[in-house]
């Protein structure tokens, strides 16, 4: 497994990944700032995300949505606060109307996403996500698509632990 | 819910408070799981102003960890634990989510070819 620490925060609401990958910082800096990339990972299993807008510089915008087994759609948006490539990218992050156009209504959080070149062919990352109430986390682990995640990544548990 | 959090295991207990930054505010959330407090018992506590447990328990209820409520002169604080549980259940959601992201990641770097 990649992930060499995952920790959470309470208080902050908050969640830090650490993850390792064998391969140089601009491959992995590219998984996000290509969108044809960022696509093949982003969405959990069954729900595979199509990016539409991916404008990579400080304020720039960045949209995309999932579509669930049943044809479900479910959209979202990134808006870059802060850019370094390759090291650093920070944004804001949150749903969308289905005509693509923000919904306030729905929680709002921040990523800021770190990389780090251990040497040549092994690069570092490490994802802070925050968000401002537990409201605002249940309402985002509530969408549809970590619902349907979660029995599929309970699959790959099982699989794993055997 | 207190009873419910009193039956959770140790080790769970121990999770949810590892998560808590601060030493001091950890140690209030335990306090007052245990049983509601005054803020002035409470900074009887421990070796810092009452202004300054004063602020910690402010900090804990911004994050809805804690309630406090005015009793005549005194302010009481207790634990929130559904809050707590229902945070802890969240994060572990979108941990998991996140996990499954990083074995993904590994899967596109292994198909792509090296450029």
């Amino acid at each position: 497994m990649p992930v060499l620490s995952a920790q959470s925060d309470l208080e902050a609401l908050s969640l830090t990944f650490v993850t390792e990958h064998a391969a140089p910082i601009e491959r992995v800096w590219q998984l996000w700032a290509d969108p044809r990339r960022l696509e093949r990972w982003w969405g959990p299993p069954e729900w595979p995300a199509t990016v539409t807008a991916h404008d990579f510089t400080v304020g720039g915008r960045v949209s995309y949505h999932m579509t669930g087994p049943a044809g479900e759609v479910s959209a979202a948006w990134m808006r870059v606060t802060e850019i370094d490539a390759p090291w650093h990218v920070r944004f804001d992050e949150g749903f969308s109307h289905d005509d693509g156009t923000d919904n306030p209504a729905m929680p709002a959080g921040e990523c800021d996403v770190r990389f780090e070149a251990l040497d040549d062919h092994r690069t570092r990352m490490t994802v802070v996500f925050s968000y401002a109430s537990v409201d605002d986390l249940d309402l985002v682990t509530r969408m549809g698509m970590i619902e349907g995640f979660s029995s599929a990544a309970g699959q790959i548990e099982s699989v794993l632990a055997g | 819910m207190v009873v419910r959090m009193a039956t959770m295991s140790d080790g769970d207990v121990d999770a949810i408070f590892h998560a808590l930054a601060d030493a001091t505010r950890r140690d209030i959330v335990a306090r007052v799981i245990e049983r509601e407090q005054s803020v002035s018992s409470l900074a009887a506590a421990y070796a810092m102003s009452f202004a300054a447990v004063q602020k910690h328990v402010a900090v804990l209820e911004r994050a809805s960890l804690v309630v406090k409520q005015r009793r005549g002169r005194e302010q009481i604080v207790h634990a929130d634990p559904a809050t707590l549980e229902r945070a802890r259940l969240l994060l572990e959601r979108l941990e998991t989510l996140w996990r499954h992201r990083a074995a993904a990641i590994d899967r596109v770097l292994a198909e792509d070819p090296e450029t």
